[in-house]
């Protein structure tokens, strides 16, 4: 074995360790928020008389969100597939495109609570809103992480170019994003959809 | 390099992945508008929360299939085996605290807040 192959077949081995590493944080954050579904499930009848779902959520507002995040989860896997095949721009326009779409979800979502907030119905309202501010806002606080760790990525991918380290970190990007969206789903589904019936 | 990455089998995953997540987040949606704006009377609850939870659970196994690539890997599947075993906390976790919660609020009805404050 010459000694670029060796090389090579190490940082293969080191980005397959690093991917599972990574997949098992991934689980663990979702044991995260599971344990914070189980608490809104649990208190979301507690309302102490103040308002309850059906009255605060509005469907269009929440589906304009979901469709938003579901469509940078596709364009965030396409930025992967761009830089899985070494094209530099295709990767940065995808990227970039995810950004935009979890830049604007993110200024929904802070739009929604403190629209909350103003209505008199704080995270101090009662059980049923502290629980669901804990489990929408921690949602929020991973895409904020996501979004910084997706413009570092851009910053790399501007000094460096793709090479085995950018790919790997697009690749960890876009697992995260991923399971982002597929948290949401259950957000929209029982926090919202099965908050207003 | 040479073979666009919009023609690739790849891609086209993606793409279903990404159609029928939003046929099925449209769906369940269009089910609660349906039932909200009617005034609550065109389906049952029961259908209702089924076919929401059934949308739901639909959409995350397309997404691990079509997004994430679950059961294409190489063996041994750590990927498969770790998430199993999550799903597996995860399940006792939600329905656990659900049933237990249910319960306590259950054989506690009949109890005034004051009549617990004197159990202890």
């Amino acid at each position: 074995m010459t000694k670029i192959s060796m090389l090579q077949n190490e940082i293969q081995k080191e980005t397959e360790t690093s991917l599972l590493g990574f997949w098992i944080y991934m689980m663990t954050d979702c044991i995260v928020f599971a344990s914070l579904f189980a608490v809104f499930i649990v208190l979301r009848n507690n309302t102490a008389g103040g308002k309850a779902g059906s009255d605060l959520f509005s469907l269009s507002f929440i589906l304009t969100e979901t469709i938003i995040l579901l469509t940078s989860s596709f364009t965030s896997g396409l930025a992967l597939l761009a830089a899985q095949r070494s094209h530099l721009k295709q990767t940065v326009i995808w990227l970039c495109t995810t950004g935009l779409l979890g830049t604007s979800f993110l200024i929904l979502e802070l739009h929604e609570f403190t629209k909350l907030d103003h209505s008199g119905n704080s995270w101090r309202g009662s059980a049923f809103l502290s629980s669901y501010f804990t489990l929408v806002g921690t949602h929020g606080l991973h895409i904020t992480i996501g979004l910084l760790w997706l413009f570092a990525t851009l910053g790399y991918l501007y000094k460096k170019g793709l090479n085995e380290v950018s790919v790997r970190r697009i690749t960890m990007f876009s697992i995260f994003w991923h399971f982002l969206d597929i948290v949401w789903i259950f957000i929209f589904s029982v926090v919202y959809l099965l908050g207003v019936i | 390099m040479n073979t666009s990455m919009y023609q690739s089998k790849a891609f086209k995953a993606y793409l279903c992945g990404f159609f029928l997540s939003l046929l099925l987040t449209l769906f369940a949606w269009f089910i609660v508008w349906r039932h909200v704006s009617s005034g609550h009377v065109v389906y049952s609850h029961l259908f209702i929360r089924i076919s929401i939870v059934a949308c739901a659970v639909i959409q995350m196994l397309i997404q691990f299939v079509f997004f994430l690539h679950l059961g294409r890997e190489k063996k041994p599947r750590w990927n498969l085996h770790v998430l199993l075993a999550a799903i597996g906390v995860i399940i006792i976790l939600v329905l656990g605290s659900i049933w237990i919660m249910d319960n306590l609020n259950y054989n506690m009805m009949n109890i005034t807040p004051s009549q617990a404050d004197s159990a202890f």
